[in-house]
């Protein structure tokens, strides 16, 4: 039989909307509203808002926390100030990735890590399997609901809900204790769509009433409420990367090319050993991205050849509402990683041209 | 949700327009809304025999590639290129774009399919 699917603090509000709702990694979620390109549309050009209550956090607090991450992660958090917000790949010792996150810190003794939902789980066993010294770990998942407004007007529409000054909340920063709507949450700038935005962290009971405020408060501009297709098709033109596609137990941050988030004279962290290896050696596969030559939409999991002998995959690939091309990310071998190389993508049986083209498909208009 | 009278329809939610021998197939009003909008067509090959069942060609939203099923075993004797440019048109008219015209090889296949009465109430059965 199967599990029942878990349901945020927002299910009723997407089933009122008439949300199309899915299975997601065992959540029950809304892939579209009215439709994914408009919604697409409407984020690059005006903002929308995505429930992610689904996503992870994790609470790390105690003397060795910042020591403990500083072994977990493969970025360097030691430089962060408070309140600042750092992205980093969490890897196994072989180098493959146990999920990729996002490091919020209060201070050297507290920090709050937001972890992809299917991976929730297995990362805070991982966590607990490697903590040390004194370091106390909590799964304060079920206790947040998360809401993000994304979009070019995010910052106008919020701001009418605070008296925080949300200029003042740079690009990946934070702010603790902002009051919305009367309701205490945390507030970022970050986001997984390329545009400016906010995440939004809020006890789950007020999830549903700071959801209404927000359209409310966005009506003017177009707000607009944005699933989950969406949501992927926005971050898939960003070329960030979703765990289980682009990155994987199976796949090193340095081949995906989150080489910047690897800081390899960083000491021992897990996984060092393996990817300074890799590294020397030069990795034998790279994520490139590619644009069609050929009428034909790629998709995950679709094999790559070069000459025709299998040279790698497909890991998300969609018509982009924005470039209006068909565009695909792949993992292939290095020797075919280059602008400009012609690779085929083999769609139901038949090699369809493709063409490697520099990443990211969107450049993000980040205010920083 | 349109429903025309005077097609026959599939489970697999294709329609079918006959005439005399002839028939035109596409896709209805309510595979198209599931499927959201709709960025690709892949047509079949002219001339290409098909069976009852067999894949007609593929239409592809954002999301995802759906395959679409011929209702009935014929032979294609036309496919709509404008389909090519415009797969859009699969979204604002389904009954008009029809993706391709077979050639009916076993007119008493249609027997099985649904008239719009019976697809409606199918359509309402499965939401």
């Amino acid at each position: 039989m199967e599990a029942a699917l878990k349901r945020t603090p927002l299910y009723e509000i997407h089933r009122d909307l008439s949300g199309k709702l899915i299975d997601f990694g065992g959540w029950e979620l809304p892939v579209q509203y009215s439709g994914i390109m408009e919604e697409h549309q409407q984020v690059r050009s005006t903002a929308g808002l995505f429930d992610v209550s689904h996503m992870g956090e994790i609470t790390v607090k105690g003397k060795d926390a910042e020591q403990f991450l500083q072994k977990l992660v493969t970025n360097d958090i030691s430089n962060a100030k408070d309140f600042q917000v750092v992205y980093s790949p969490v890897c196994y010792s072989d180098g493959g990735i146990v999920d990729d996150l996002l490091v919020y810190k209060y201070n050297s003794g507290n920090y709050l890590l937001v972890v992809n939902a299917s991976n929730t789980d297995k990362d805070f066993a991982w966590m607990l399997e490697n903590a040390e010294g004194e370091v106390e770990l909590e799964n304060v998942s079920e206790a947040y609901a998360q809401i993000a407004i994304q979009g070019p007007r995010s910052e106008v529409v919020l701001q009418r809900l605070t008296d925080c000054e949300l200029g003042e909340i740079r690009f990946y920063h934070f702010k603790p204790d902002v009051m919305v709507a009367g309701v205490n949450t945390i507030v970022s700038r970050t986001g997984y769509t390329g545009e400016d935005g906010f995440e939004i962290y809020l006890p789950a009971e007020y999830a549903a009433m700071l959801w209404e405020k927000l359209m409310e408060a966005g009506k003017e501009e177009g707000l607009v409420p944005a699933g989950l297709g969406a949501r992927d098709t926005l971050r898939f033109e960003a070329a960030l990367p979703l765990y289980g596609q682009e990155i994987s137990r199976d796949i090193s941050p340095l081949e995906a090319g989150l080489g910047k988030f690897v800081k390899l004279d960083k000491e021992g962290f897990i996984g060092k050993e393996a990817l300074v290896n890799q590294k020397e050696k030069g990795v034998q596969r790279k994520l490139v991205g590619f644009e069609m030559l050929d009428r034909g939409i790629p998709r995950s999991h679709y094999d790559v050849q070069a000459d025709g002998i299998s040279t790698g995959f497909v890991t998300t690939g969609s018509y982009s509402p924005t470039l209006a091309k068909n565009i695909g990310l792949a993992l292939i071998n290095s020797t075919f990683a280059g602008e400009g190389t012609v690779i085929d993508i083999i769609i139901r049986g038949r090699a369809l041209k493709g063409k490697v083209i520099k990443l990211p498909f969107y450049n993000k208009k980040y205010k920083k | 949700m349109t429903v025309l009278d005077g097609l026959k329809y599939s489970k697999d939610h294709e329609w079918i327009k006959v005439e005399g021998n002839k028939a035109h197939v596409g896709i209805t009003d309510h595979a198209q809304h599931a499927l959201g909008s709709i960025v690709f067509v892949e047509l079949p090959g002219l001339a290409k025999t098909l069976s009852e069942g067999d894949i007609l060609g593929v239409v592809e939203s954002v999301k995802a590639a759906s395959d679409v099923y011929s209702p009935v075993s014929g032979t294609v004797l036309q496919v709509n290129e404008e389909l090519t440019d415009v797969p859009e048109k699969l979204n604002e008219e389904p009954y008009d774009a029809w993706i391709a015209v077979l050639e009916l090889s076993d007119a008493s296949q249609l027997d099985a399919l649904m008239d719009a009465e019976a697809y409606e109430k199918f359509c309402s059965e499965e939401a």
